[in-house]
């Protein structure tokens, strides 16, 4: 069962490996930057599946972290913080930071209300970006300089930043895999499953959900810098609770639980959004009701159409 | 600050608390009654106001475009419920979440497509257009007086059905446990329906009376949507009463903070600090109280009894 799934995958990783290879014979920039902005999205989807299809924690916040990520970079540059590695690093603190203190109080509630208190961090986030005046405020901010590599703009632009995209979504997808098979996974599906019983059974739920909720933020932050090295641009628009849905569209497109399946509907959106829009404009008309109508009648996901169970039987 | 523009202040918050609590009610009673969680009530508010843009361009009279509004959206809401939310109320509330994102997603550009991207605005109805003398210095319009007696007159009816009357004993039945009240015969397809759609015409009504005072706009809804799940989280899912006190407390909150936020910021710390600060931390203080609501009493200000 679970071998389908990692085949699955290695195409998958293998397909986006090539890419840069064979989207040139077709002669396309464009699709490159079409296919990072995918990955992106599906780094930031596999962090939020880890909440809601392992933790069983639906937030509705969750892009303020890769807000604040993308934030945390860009004041880095601006100050003229350019090695990529102390970037991370100053990032992961940032979001971790973020996430300890918003986490420690949402965790004190849960379902719905979990819901509605991520939403409300999430606004916070939002208006406190709004107010950086020195940092572009509302309208954001166009980065001049970009991080580098010890000096080396390798990871700028082109297949540099490709594979460094690419290499991220591969080690987030490894690492949520292991941390799903690990006894931490475990611990977090029984206490999704029945938060009492886990409790019975000796282990701390909110530690354990505090740390899975660490972890996705931190995740999400990773995208968020990427995301400036992509975009060139940062605005608060990036944590908008609208696009909170949007990740979570993603993950429940691609089917809870399951990290391909994430990467599946980042791709599908992305498409969606390209291959829609640019036959009719007004192609939210379309995408609404096929969302609903996913919801009504396709139960488990695009996953389901493609990968074997094994996603549904470890998330069930 | 002089006392003339608190009071003003306070009747805005007054007025913008009438507002959110009519948005409030439906969503509270749903959300309480059916475990339903409706993203899409937000757009309910927006088609209201959309509606009566609408009527009032067909017919030129304000009054006749309110009912016929109030209608419409009645149907609308009554036509949702039939052919999307009936198919979600045992589904969990990821999938609710979704579906009714998709549909938010759908109607805004659907208003989009429909009346253009651009902002409209309603003329107040002539009767309402003037402004009244309060005090020597004051002068406050008709039209907002009105709105907030009509949430006021809202908010008696609500009680007094939901107190007093057979259906509401059913509705406050069925908040507490529907499946007893299915039990005991009561049809309870039909009255959630009658709750969905009476929510669904209180939502589009806040919408009609808020269209002569803000802008009609594609995603109207989505802003006023979260600040009404922050209004029914402190006032404790299920709960009118509750969702009342909140939606006022509210109103006046982010009414008075966005005004003296920064004044207040600026006794404190520099000047300039202030000012950057002072507006975000304006728009946060409604979230930092209902943050602070959850961790200190989960269950909201006024809880209704065995809302899970």
């Amino acid at each position: 069962m679970m071998d389908r799934s990692l085949v699955f995958a290695a195409i998958l990783f293998g397909l986006l490996l090539l890419m840069p290879f064979l989207l040139p014979l077709f002669g396309s920039e464009y699709l490159i930057g079409l296919i990072i902005k995918a990955m992106l999205l599906a780094i930031a989807a596999i962090s939020l599946d880890l909440l809601i299809g392992h933790g069983g924690m639906v937030s509705l916040g969750h892009a303020a972290f890769v807000g604040v990520g993308a934030y945390a970079t860009a004041i880095g540059l601006e100050n003229g913080i350019e090695n990529i590695l102390l970037l991370l690093v100053i990032t992961l603190a940032v979001t971790g930071f973020v996430a300890l203190v918003t986490g420690s109080l949402a965790l004190r509630t849960s379902g719905v209300y979990f819901l509605m208190i991520t939403l409300a961090f999430g606004q916070m986030t939002y208006f406190t970006l709004t107010s950086l005046a020195a940092y572009g405020g509302d309208d954001g901010l166009t980065l001049w300089s970009l991080a580098t590599l010890f000096g080396s703009d390798i990871v700028q632009s082109g297949s540099g930043l490709y594979f460094l995209v690419l290499g991220t979504l591969f080690a987030t997808w490894w690492g949520v895999f292991q941390i799903s098979r690990s006894r931490f996974g475990r611990v977090l599906r029984a206490a999704r499953d029945n938060p009492e019983r886990a409790e019975v059974m000796g282990y701390a739920v909110t530690r354990y959900r505090l740390i899975a909720y660490l972890i996705a933020a931190m995740i999400a932050g990773v995208s968020g810098l990427l995301l400036v090295q992509h975009a060139e641009f940062v605005s608060p628009a990036l944590a908008t609770w609208q696009r909170s849905g949007d990740l979570i569209v993603v993950v429940v497109l691609g089917g809870l639980g399951s990290r391909n399946g994430a990467i599946l509907g980042a791709f599908f959106i992305v498409i969606i959004e390209e291959v829609l829009g640019s036959f009719v404009h007004e192609w939210r008309l379309i995408y609404g009701p096929v969302l609903v109508l996913m919801v009504l009648f396709a139960k488990g996901g695009i996953a389901d159409l493609f990968v074997s169970k094994d996603a549904k039987g470890r998330a069930a | 600050m002089s006392t003339t523009l608190f009071l003003i202040l306070c009747l805005n918050g007054l007025q913008y608390g009438m507002l959110l609590f009519l948005i409030a009610a439906g969503l509270t009673l749903v959300f309480g009654v059916m475990g339903f969680i409706n993203l899409a009530h937000g757009v309910q508010y927006m088609v209201g106001a959309y509606l009566v843009y609408a009527y009032v361009q067909l017919t030129g009279s304000f009054i006749v475009a309110v009912f016929l509004s109030l209608g419409t959206a009645l149907i609308f809401g009554l036509l949702l419920e039939f052919f999307v939310f009936r198919h979600l109320y045992t589904r969990s509330h990821l999938d609710q979440v979704l579906a009714t994102f998709g549909i938010i997603i759908f109607l805004n550009e659907l208003a989009k497509v429909v009346f253009g991207p651009a902002t409209l605005s309603v003329a107040p109805p002539e009767f309402l257009a003037g402004s009244i003398q309060l005090t020597e210095t004051l002068r406050y319009p008709v039209y907002r007086f009105a709105t907030i007696i009509a949430g006021l007159a809202v908010a008696a009816v609500l009680y007094f059905t939901i107190s007093y009357t057979r259906i509401g004993m059913l509705i406050r039945a069925g908040a507490t446990s529907a499946e007893m009240v299915s039990a005991l015969g009561v049809n309870i397809q039909r009255l959630f329906m009658i709750v969905f759609g009476v929510g669904a015409m209180l939502a589009g009504f806040a919408g009609v009376i808020a269209a002569p005072i803000f802008a009609i706009e594609p995603g109207m809804g989505d802003n006023i949507l979260i600040v009404t799940f922050v209004v029914i989280i402190i006032g404790g899912i299920g709960s009118i009463g509750g969702a009342f006190i909140a939606a006022l407390l509210v109103g006046l909150i982010d009414t008075l903070g966005r005004s003296f936020a920064t004044e207040i910021l600026s006794t404190l710390f520099s000047p300039s600090f202030a000012n950057q600060i002072g507006p975000a931390l304006a728009s946060m203080l409604i979230y930092i109280l209902m943050a602070a609501i959850l961790v200190f009493r989960p269950k909201g200000l006024l809880p209704a009894k065995g809302v899970a």
